[in-house]
């Protein structure tokens, strides 16, 4: 395995191993959220926040952290090695009918992305743990004995503020693209792909991108106008 | 029909006395085109204008002029290769330019390729690659029967996909990261494909990526730009087979 990670390909897997672990984290997410959709009294949505906090996902949080990290120091390695790979630039370049423009600007994306995870865990990662959210004062309630923070109010305050609702669909709609390439560009760079595959590789890819902007999208802005 | 003549188009060409030197763009006229001349015909046209002038012609590369041998390069109006698909320079034509169009017209761009002059670069880099294990190691004797390997259909046909790579340099232009992957891929998988082949297939990967690497391109970033470019239409089918030989051959080590 000797200089396998800091080969081209090595990296290339590095970053599509972070990936699929980020996507895997992803319909985790996306199917928490989901339970907005189906409670307005919040009570599905607090069960699922309390379910997260098991001794499993308190494991698995610090790994996704780094996964994060991973795949952010990888992509900017990538990146700088690749833009010094071209040291003259051309002056006329025409890339419009040769590949899509979120293939060529998935650290750009990854970047705009990073700026919303920020705003996103200062809204609630910091309001969970500091005890202080968009709503004020993190309180509790009690289902059938158990007691909880109730997180759904928090949410109800972000969402129904038209900037943040904004920039949630924003936010959604950036990971879409991003991973409407990256999906299926995580099995070609593990060469798990062929002409066939690549075919049904893509077609899962915009699916789930689709899915998952739709997702994120929708939750915000039905809270704005339900809540 | 007669051909349509273009009276007059711009030429905005990349000048660059040799690799030394800091090249700059220059603006030519030419008058009277047939619509029917090749692109290179019209730089050939541009030259003995220049020539007569008495100004050094724009030096470029060619050979063949049939699109097989690989030696063509430029990057027309932001494209290699210009902008028809799937064809070399040497297969454009002026019939793809209207009436008083600007050309715009550069040497492929790219760390691993550098400029010579004007519009020449040297692609040595693609043959040292090549060099480190692009090839099928054969002991000397007999020449064995043509058919006493049985190879199967679907293989020898997508080894000959692959093999139809001329080595042009458009993949590693035409990417956004430099990146040289279209290339190696084709010529790996073209012998991991063949049994001759196959028996070194493990030691080419890797000396073929590591000397990719060592020589300055980027990292594959599966745009797909290469394969649209290419004048062969090589897959990129063949770099999933590459990252495959390759982390294959990395995990046994
Ligand atoms: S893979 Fe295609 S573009 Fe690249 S060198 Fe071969 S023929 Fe040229
Ligand atoms: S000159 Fe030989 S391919 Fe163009």
């Amino acid at each position: 395995m000797s200089n396998f990670i800091s080969s081209s390909i090595g990296k290339k897997v590095v970053m599509s191993l972070s990936g699929l672990f980020l996507v895997m984290f992803l319909c985790v997410h996306l199917g928490i959220n989901m339970l907005l959709l189906f409670d307005n009294t919040g009570k599905l949505f607090n069960l699922g926040c309390h379910f997260m906090t098991n001794p499993v996902i308190k494991v698995i949080e610090p790994i996704l952290a780094l996964g994060f990290i991973i795949h952010i120091a990888w992509a900017s390695m990538l990146t700088i090695q690749n833009r010094k790979a071209r040291p003259v630039k051309y002056a006329v370049r025409n890339q419009k009918g040769n590949c899509t423009w979120s293939s060529r600007n998935m650290y750009v994306l990854g970047a705009m992305m990073l700026v919303f995870i920020i705003i996103h865990l200062m809204n609630f990662w910091a309001a969970i743990k500091l005890g202080e959210g968009t709503a004020g004062v993190m309180e509790h309630i009690t289902y059938d004995g158990v007691t909880m923070e109730n997180v759904y109010p928090h949410v109800v305050a972000t969402f129904t503020n038209p900037i943040y609702c904004i920039l949630y669909v924003i936010g959604g709609i950036l990971l879409g693209m991003h991973l409407a390439h990256g999906f299926w560009s995580m099995f070609q760079s593990v060469g798990l792909c062929n002409n066939i595959w690549r075919k049904r590789w893509s077609c899962l890819a915009k699916l789930f991108a689709i899915v998952v902007a739709a997702g994120f999208s929708i939750i915000p802005i039905y809270m704005f106008f339900t809540c | 029909m007669a051909d349509k003549i273009l009276k007059e188009i711009t030429l905005k060409v990349w000048r660059q006395k040799d690799a030394k030197s800091k090249g700059k763009f220059e603006t030519y006229k030419i008058h009277n085109i047939s619509q029917g001349s090749s692109f290179l015909e019209m730089l050939d046209i541009l030259n003995e204008q220049l020539v007569s002038e008495g100004k050094e012609p724009v030096a470029f590369d060619h050979d063949c002029r049939e699109g097989i041998c690989g030696t063509c390069s430029l990057f027309v109006d932001g494209r290699a290769h210009g902008p028809d698909d799937d064809v070399t320079t040497c297969q454009l034509h002026m019939r793809r330019f209207d009436e008083g169009a600007t050309i715009t017209i550069e040497p492929w761009r790219c760390g691993g390729f550098p400029v010579i002059k004007d519009l020449i670069v040297n692609r040595g880099a693609y043959e040292q690659i090549l060099q480190a294990g692009g090839y099928v190691s054969v002991n000397t004797g007999g020449i064995p029967d043509g058919n006493a390997i049985p190879i199967p259909k679907p293989a020898a046909d997508e080894a000959m996909d692959a093999a139809a790579c001329i080595g042009c340099g458009a993949c590693a232009a035409t990417c956004k990261n430099s990146s040289a992957m279209l290339f190696v891929a084709a010529k790996v998988s073209q012998l991991a494909l063949l049994p001759q082949g196959k028996v070194e297939a493990a030691r080419r990967a890797k000396a073929m990526v590591a000397k990719m690497d060592e020589l300055g391109f980027g990292a594959c970033t599966n745009t797909g730009a290469c394969e649209m470019e290419c004048p062969k239409s090589i897959s990129i089918e063949h770099i999933a087979r590459l990252n495959r030989e390759f982390i294959k051959a990395k995990l046994k080590d």
